[in-house]
């Protein structure tokens, strides 16, 4: 029963942290139109500053600095922002697909500085003991869980709020207006350029404030969690629950990752060792065939964007 | 030292430039960033190397590692992999063209084909690396202080065959006119009375082709893993981009500066960076060049 229960209380939190990563990166493509196709770059930036800024000092390690815990968070977003912005000046004006092809370059070589600049990350080894807030106050590693389970909940209702009440600002319907329409925008005198360079900004940040969540929770950080699929599963999350819908991305995440799961359960169950690897190939193939399906027979997700009326009009 | 740095370049480049014209050609025919076409490079060298288990390697020609029997294995992963993009098309992409989906759902779903096609290899074929031969073979020196393998230069030679007889293709022929008539304008061909259907498959047939050559060569130059397409993605991309739209010779140049430039930096930058030089080379073009050292500029 308690197996189960922290069990659970483990699944959540995974879910909550992906979930705040797909709001992230619904603010960028569902509502601007952005195609981030290294949201894992984003993410890793966000879990290796909040690694170098609060793990205790180890004498080969040229950082470490063991920060309290807020300010390794702050840390994590400012890094994500400030690599963002610099990404995003150089990347913005591209056209759909040339973006994706280049933010997919920059996860690319992020996981290379991750595993080669070992001073600062620690190589493929990576960082140990990194701390989580208050985990002195606890005796059971249960108990420990659970109140990182409200903190993650609380910080993703923040950022769902936060989304929300933005999005619905003249400031978020000026970005739906530039992914609808980017010339009539420009032409009714918004600088489209700005907004996207915002929204991408916004939107990293959000992305590497969950790497940050992550890592803490963990409590070690290393290349190999910051594989390229995360990419790929955390678009999957999005386009199954339904982009330009926030609740679609909170949905997505809970439905793929309990998918993802649930099925690698089921495989280690069900195989015998020596065929693991293979196994974990099956739980891949099933995020593509959901992605693929998805696209084919229910293109706006299970609960896509809702239609947005003036208010004027509906009253 | 820079010899020996160049002679690889050109090496890893005709194999990159193989698989980048498929890119090239997805990108301006059927226009969209198709990431799924790396795997088909990783299918075909697995077709391959499946030939190769029943037929072996064949007894070595002269200094090569392997006989004719490769060369049919060639083949034959050539014509498995045309008919396997083919069949993804006709599953996956055909369906939301036909819907007039939005061209970036079609990269999304080259996302989730990518990540089936890739992991099926891992299912079919195992994690382990493979080889077409275990034969060993000697570096010969074709400049001073610059070695080869044999293997490389067939595989040199024969690259450079192919890209000149699809470069004839493309230009004398009835289809390849078809072909860069789509290229240029959709509706336009259309009205001309090309058959919008016929020459979507043959775009597919030839990516599909090239891709598997360039999978089998680098298979024979290094070796098989189920990752090998995948890692060479960013490559793809870089030297389809960096040609430009338009012609063939694009892609082929974009893939020869890829190569030299990845072998070059080696160098100059720790060799754990190399694989970060293509995306480097990518966002200097798209920043100063975007329309690609060849390409016109896009009418706006």
């Amino acid at each position: 029963m308690i197996g189960l229960l922290s069990y659970l209380v483990f699944f959540a939190i995974i879910v909550l942290i992906l979930g705040v990563a797909t709001l992230g990166l619904n603010l960028q493509w569902g509502t601007t139109g952005l195609f981030n196709a290294g949201v894992v770059g984003f993410y890793a930036i966000g879990g290796y500053a909040f690694a170098i800024l609060c793990a205790p000092p180890r004498p080969e390690l040229m950082a470490n600095f063991g920060l309290p815990w807020i300010v390794g968070i702050i840390g994590a977003m400012a890094a994500s922002a400030l690599a963002a912005l610099i990404i995003g000046l150089l990347t913005i004006r591209l056209r759909g697909d040339y973006l994706a092809i280049t933010t997919f370059g920059v996860a690319v070589s992020i996981q290379l500085v991750t595993l080669n600049w070992e001073a600062l990350t620690g190589g493929s080894l990576g960082l140990t003991t990194i701390p989580r807030p208050a985990a002195g106050l606890f005796d059971s590693s249960l108990s420990a869980n659970i109140f990182y389970l409200a903190l993650t909940l609380g910080a993703t209702a923040l950022v769902y709020w936060g989304l929300e009440s933005i999005i619905r600002s003249p400031w978020g319907r000026v970005l739906k207006a530039i992914r609808e329409d980017e010339t009539a925008a420009i032409a009714l005198g918004k600088d489209a350029r700005l907004f996207r360079l915002q929204s991408f900004v916004l939107g990293s940040t959000i992305i590497g404030f969950a790497g940050a969540l992550y890592v803490s929770f963990i409590g070690f950080v290393s290349p190999f969690d910051f594989a390229p699929i995360l990419t790929f599963q955390i678009w999957t999350m999005l386009i199954v629950g339904g982009s330009g819908n926030n609740k679609g991305a909170l949905l997505g995440a809970f439905i793929v990752w309990g998918l993802w799961s649930a099925s690698g359960t089921f495989i280690s169950m069900a195989l015998p060792a020596a065929y693991q690897t293979q196994g974990g190939a099956v739980q891949s193939i099933l995020i593509g065939l959901v992605l693929v399906c998805t696209l084919l027979f229910r293109p706006r997700g299970l609960i896509g964007e809702q239609p947005t009326v003036s208010r004027h009009l509906a009253s | 030292m820079i010899g020996q740095a160049i002679a690889d370049g050109f090496l890893t480049g005709a194999i990159i430039a193989l698989g980048a014209i498929g890119v090239s050609l997805s990108l301006q025919i059927l226009r969209f960033a198709n990431f799924s076409h790396s795997e088909l490079l990783t299918w075909g060298a697995y077709i391959a190397v499946t030939f190769v288990s029943f037929a072996t390697a064949g007894v070595s020609v002269g200094p090569l590692s392997f006989g004719w029997q490769l060369l049919a294995a060639t083949a034959f992963a050539a014509a498995g992999t045309a008919l396997l993009a083919i069949l993804v098309d006709w599953l996956v992409f055909g369906p939301l063209r036909n819907r007039g989906a939005n061209h970036l759902t079609l990269v999304f779903a080259s996302f989730g084909a990518a990540l089936i096609l890739r992991n099926l290899v891992l299912l079919i074929w195992g994690p382990e690396a493979r080889y077409y031969t275990n034969e060993l073979q000697i570096a010969v020196e074709v400049f001073p202080d610059v070695r080869m393998l044999p293997d490389q230069i067939f595989v040199l030679a024969l690259a450079f065959a192919i890209v000149l007889a699809l470069h004839l293709f493309l230009r004398f022929s009835r289809l390849g006119m078809a072909m860069r008539a789509m290229a240029e304008s959709p509706a336009l061909a259309r009205i001309c009375g090309v058959e919008i259907g016929k020459v979507i498959r043959w775009t597919w047939i030839l990516s599909g082709a090239l891709a598997a050559m360039a999978g089998v060569f680098s298979g024979l130059t290094v070796q098989l893993r189920p990752e090998m397409g995948f890692n060479l993605l960013l490559p793809l991309f870089t030297a389809a981009i960096l040609g430009g739209g338009g012609s063939l010779i694009g892609a082929v140049i974009g893939g020869l500066a890829v190569g030299l430039a990845e072998n070059l930096s080696v160098l100059v930058i720790p060799a754990g960076y190399k694989a970060a030089v293509p995306f480097l080379l990518l966002l200097a073009v798209l920043f100063l060049r975007p329309q690609g050292l060849f390409g016109a500029a896009e009418r706006s």
